[in-house]
């Protein structure tokens, strides 16, 4: 089942002044199943956001479809199944934690009862209790974040969109955030989450999109992916004698002699199994062995990177 | 129940907003003021409390529907807090019309309070005014929810500041619209045009006010109050449903 399906979307911005059009969403198809974490990734300014926006009706989009549930996503009833959490988000600063949970309830329809028992939950989740009666206005940023949190999960939605819900966060509240999307998906929910803070979409997502320039340049299961793509190992040994170290040398991409140790980076035919084998019959030590796993940062800046280096020839060329 | 909630919302913030207090504050001193020139005045007394009393009324209630009216909906906007709203299955139409009534029942508070310093003054030295009085409050009442549909209207798709200049540009024009209509007769076509489109475009707030028949104890025909009410709703509806069409419209960047 698919829970979010963007088809051709494109959005257009006029720059002010110039009057000319910017394309910041330029074509892009994404499709987000039903019960996965989807991590939007790409650098700033890619379109994450304005993506996010029209996916949200707060923008409307120059062309393209997109459907939530297989609706059109403007459907009040549609919307009634979603959470929002927008980036930096600011609220109502003259009402209490309580209050402000309170009045998203009701523009969901919740009743008053429900609604108590909902809200009190939901500050206990985030971690707010103890703040209920205090007004927004007293709020850091990292407690603000947690209401937010709190705002985009009130009507119990079956999909979750976040926009940077881990930024400008101390790493206990980037903890917090991602053991809330954690449960989510536990509890069966979407989670569509944009960020680009690597590690955190490594960590807890099934899928990533990297988005740059308005297009998806990479929409990948990451766990398949990460292992395809990661043949390599790093061995390190010490102790071995010259004959060994000539095999090892053989076998390996490239080996580093450091003082009596040596690095080795072995391919992942199968050399590595051999490689062991080999030391330990000459009697050396295996200090170490890692595999390379290409890591999404990799990925990340390989599809990122060659476009910021066009643009910025671009630029030289202008000058 | 979503508009409910939304005009509940407003009001709350209204209320917990200081600018609010001020301008009430301002109201009230200048009944206040009205105490002290009537001592000035020998045998004027009640004809000053009656035209003051509601002529504050009427600009004070005036200045909090452009600019506190006009600040609630646009700092929804700058602040972003609009955000999560039109994400959550309510329709932009839900919340001009939340917004509204929110700023409608701040007016009504903010109204009944003024109106109860001014009646109770009245009624000391002219009890036979009051009653007369409180049609007027009425009928100001109505002309200040017009107002808020015009500040609301404009604040649909304009910046606070700007928003702010126009409801109070219509408010000024809005009370000469005939004499508007009857300047456009002597001029040139295009003039005509204009002063035509307007007298129709702009709400006649002279509909609104009674306050000259008060104060000279004319009384004033029951349909008169029944055809201004009618007209200030209809104008309110309409406008109401043009800042729904332009907000549908409108990006939130
Ligand atoms: N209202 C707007 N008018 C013109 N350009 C905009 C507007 N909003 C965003 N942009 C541009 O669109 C691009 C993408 O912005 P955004 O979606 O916020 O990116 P991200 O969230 O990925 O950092 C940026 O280059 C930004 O300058
Ligand atoms: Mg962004």
């Amino acid at each position: 089942m698919v829970a979010l399906k963007v088809e051709n979307l494109v959005k257009d911005f006029k720059r002010s002044i110039t009057l000319r059009k910017v394309r910041v969403v330029d074509g892009l198809n994404l499709e987000i199943r039903q019960g996965e974490t989807f991590g939007f990734l790409g650098p700033n300014g890619a379109g994450k956001t304005t993506t996010l926006k029209l996916i949200n009706g707060l923008l409307h989009p120059t062309s393209g479809s997109i459907r939530i549930f297989g609706q059109d996503h403007r459907n009040v009833a549609v919307k009634g199944r979603v959470g929002f959490l927008p980036e930096n988000p600011y609220f109502y600063d003259y009402l209490t934690a309580e209050e402000f949970l309170d009045f998203y309830a009701q523009l969901f329809g919740i009743r008053r009862a429900d609604r108590r028992v909902r809200v009190r939950r939901l500050l206990e989740r985030v971690g707010l209790a103890a703040r209920a009666a205090e007004p927004l206005r007293k709020f850091s940023k990292g407690m603000t974040q947690r209401l937010g949190m709190a705002q985009a999960l009130i009507n119990e939605p079956e999909l979750v969109i976040l926009d940077e819900p881990m930024s400008g966060l101390d790493p206990i509240g980037r903890r917090d955030v991602r053991n809330i999307i954690v449960e989510l998906k536990r509890e069966g929910r979407t989670v569509f989450f944009s960020s680009h803070l690597i590690p955190d979409v490594e960590m807890i997502c099934d899928r990533v999109g990297i988005l740059v320039s308005g297009r998806l340049s990479e929409q990948a299961d990451l766990h398949q992916r990460l292992e395809m793509t990661s043949p390599a190992s790093d061995l390190r040994v010490s102790g071995i004698s010259e004959e060994t170290f000539e095999r090892l040398d053989a076998l390996s991409i490239r080996t580093v002699v450091r003082g009596p140790e040596i690095l080795a980076e072995v391919p992942g035919d199968g050399s590595v199994e051999k490689l062991i084998d080999l030391v330990r019959a000459d009697g050396g030590r295996i200090i170490s062995i890692v595999p390379k796993r290409e890591s999404l940062e990799s990925i990340f800046l390989r599809e990122a990177a060659p476009e910021c280096t066009e643009s910025s020839e671009l630029e030289v060329d202008r000058f | 129940m979503k508009v409910q909630a939304i005009a509940v919302n407003t009001f709350r913030e209204a209320v917990r907003d200081k600018v609010l207090y001020s301008l009430l504050f301002f109201a009230i001193a200048l009944i206040g003021a009205s105490v002290v020139l009537n001592r000035l005045a020998i045998g004027q007394q009640t004809k000053i409390i009656t035209d003051l009393g509601l002529a504050s009324i009427s600009i004070f209630g005036t200045l909090i529907a452009a600019f506190v009216g006009i600040g609630l909906v646009s700092k929804e906007i700058e602040r972003r807090t609009i955000f999560t709203i039109v994400s959550k299955p309510v329709s932009r139409g839900c919340f001009i019309l939340g917004k509204y009534l929110g700023l409608v029942l701040t007016l009504a508070v903010e109204v009944a309070i003024m109106s109860a310093c001014f009646l109770t003054m009245l009624a000391i030295y002219a009890d036979d005014l009051v009653i007369p009085a409180l049609w007027a409050i009425g009928l100001i009442f109505m002309e200040l929810s017009v107002v808020t549909a015009v500040a609301i209207f404009f604040s649909s798709f304009s910046t606070a500041f700007l928003s702010g200049l126009f409801t109070m540009a219509v408010w000024l024009i809005g009370h000469f619209t005939p004499d508007l209509r009857v300047f456009g007769e002597r001029s040139g076509t295009a003039m005509r045009w204009l002063t035509e489109f307007l007298y129709y475009a702009l709400p006649n707030l002279r509909n609104f006010n009674i306050k000259e028949q008060v104060v000279h104890g004319i009384p004033v025909a029951a349909e008169f109050m029944a055809l201004s009410v009618v007209y200030g709703l209809v104008y309110v509806s309409v406008l109401l449903v043009v800042a729904t069409l332009v907000f549908e419209r409108r990006d939130f960047v």
